[in-house]
């Protein structure tokens, strides 16, 4: 590609409708659903390590489903499938729908094995000064599980940002499809697709920076 | 004979196949500090932590006169156990503190959020346990900083402010360098002296000999023979307490 003049103009005057899907539509998506994931992940983490082997086989399965398919045929069949028996959901629920689910079977092993990474003896000197086992739960052992879960949550996170993308394909019109209307338009498919490229990798660097301030301030217990 | 605070019978567990106590009887008066010695293996562990249900015996009783029964034939309901848990505080080897939390934190998680009793109060007497141990310049700091025998102070200061009837300390000082074995050992010897009741599992027979009014020898699951301090380690009555003293006590 040449320093072309046009070109420049298309790239800035493209940059807003590309950045605006991003602000709109990716970010929003990607952050409601995995909060939505999350809780979901928490709950099937939860159940896989409880006693219970109806509400364990349950997540167990849950979580094989979601990893062993591919997200675009899961976003498929919540979008074109459903509503064939019935069920209509517009593309925005869709696509969150989807994201939190795909998001609460990844997550759940990663929280999981978060769990597991406290020590033992954390449990057990919870339960000497009395706590049940819900507290200690959510006061001593989710908090320490927490800093474990951080960097791959964050990779599960950077992953589902990129992902958003195949939401354009039902209909969302988020980051990839402001670029592709654009690309269509111009007919400059390299440019476009590369500056849509770039969007991502700017929100997925800020992502990143936040990740290790987030894992500095959950290291302050911890020694190096 | 003093005031009887926990009664044992016939206490016994099996991990699977193996057995690792079998059939206990203890009594535990009140003021009085046993020290139960014996190689590793023999079931000292197993036993204090079944005194305070951190591990569930399978067969036999556990008493407190005139309020609880648990016979471990029925698994005991929560509220139980909950009621066994209250009598004691409990001291880990490995400390066991909260990482994340402070020291002043750590101790005031079971009387505040466990207990309910009133903030002011309860951190008023922390820090004053704090202060007794020589800890006041840490209450802030958070576990990782501090050595090794300072946690374990900690780690007795935060069983103490639960208000227990019965402090268990399971071999409080093995994991310590030895250069601060120490001043734990001080702090359980003046809490020994200041009327606390006590169940010791320890390898340091000297301290045993100091601080305890009667040793417990354990060997694979039982109390072989159990006596006064000077009596036993001068004179043990079994074989096996003779070759396991003179291991310890001549170890080359």
């Amino acid at each position: 590609m040449t320093a072309d003049p046009s070109r420049w103009a298309l790239f800035v005057s493209a940059l807003w409708p590309i950045v605006h899907g991003a602000i709109a539509s990716t970010i929003p998506l990607a952050v409601v659903s995995f909060a939505i994931g999350l809780l979901l992940a928490l709950a099937l983490a939860l159940m896989r390590l409880s006693g219970n082997r109806l509400a364990s086989g349950t997540a167990r399965v849950y979580i094989s489903l979601v990893r062993g398919t591919p997200l675009l045929v899961q976003l498929f069949v919540i979008f074109y499938g459903l509503p064939s028996i019935g069920i209509v959901l517009q593309p925005w629920p869709s696509a969150v729908a989807a994201f939190s689910l795909n998001v609460g079977g990844y997550g759940a092993e990663v929280i999981r094995a978060a769990i597991l990474s406290v020590p033992h003896g954390q449990w057990e000197a919870a339960y000497m000064i009395g706590m049940s086992h819900r507290r200690t739960l959510s006061r001593i052992i989710l908090p320490q599980a927490a800093r474990v879960s951080v960097p791959p949550l964050s990779n599960t996170f950077i992953a589902l940002v990129k992902d958003t993308s195949l939401a354009s394909l039902i209909l969302v019109t988020e980051l990839f499809r402001q670029a592709q209307k654009v690309a269509a338009f111009s007919q400059q498919f390299m440019l476009l697709y590369l500056e849509a490229a770039l969007v991502y990798w700017v929100v997925c660097l800020a992502l990143s920076s936040a990740q290790g301030s987030l894992e500095n301030r959950l290291d302050r217990h911890v020694a190096h | 004979m003093g005031e009887v605070l926990l009664s044992v019978h016939g206490l016994s567990k099996s991990f699977g196949a193996n057995p690792v106590l079998r059939s206990i009887d203890l009594t535990i008066e009140r003021g009085r500090v046993l020290a139960l010695i014996g190689p590793s293996g023999s079931g000292k562990t197993t036993l204090l932590r079944c005194l305070n249900g951190l591990e569930l015996a399978d067969g036999g009783t556990i008493n407190t006169p005139g309020e609880l029964t648990l016979d471990f034939t029925t698994p005991p309901t929560r509220s139980q156990l909950n009621a066994l848990r209250d009598r004691s505080g409990m001291v880990f080897q490995h400390y066991n503190l909260f990482p994340h939390k402070t020291v002043l934190q750590n101790v005031l998680e079971g009387p505040l959020v466990v207990q309910r009793r009133p903030r002011a109060e309860a951190t008023a007497s922390a820090l004053e346990l704090l202060a007794r141990v020589g800890l006041s310049e840490k209450t802030h700091t958070y576990p990782f900083q501090l050595s090794g025998g300072q946690q374990q102070r900690v780690g007795i200061v935060r069983a103490l402010a639960l208000q227990p009837q019965l402090l268990l300390f399971d071999e409080p000082t093995s994991a310590l360098d030895p250069e601060l074995v120490g001043d734990v050992l001080r702090l359980i010897k003046e809490l020994a002296a200041g009327g606390w009741t006590m169940v010791i599992a320890t390898h340091e027979l000297e301290f045993a000999r100091e601080v305890a009014h009667e040793i417990a020898f354990l060997d694979a699951g039982t109390i072989l023979e159990r006596g006064h301090p000077s009596q036993l380690l001068r004179d043990p009555q079994h074989e096996r307490t003779r070759q396991f003293l003179h291991r310890v006590l001549h170890p080359f």
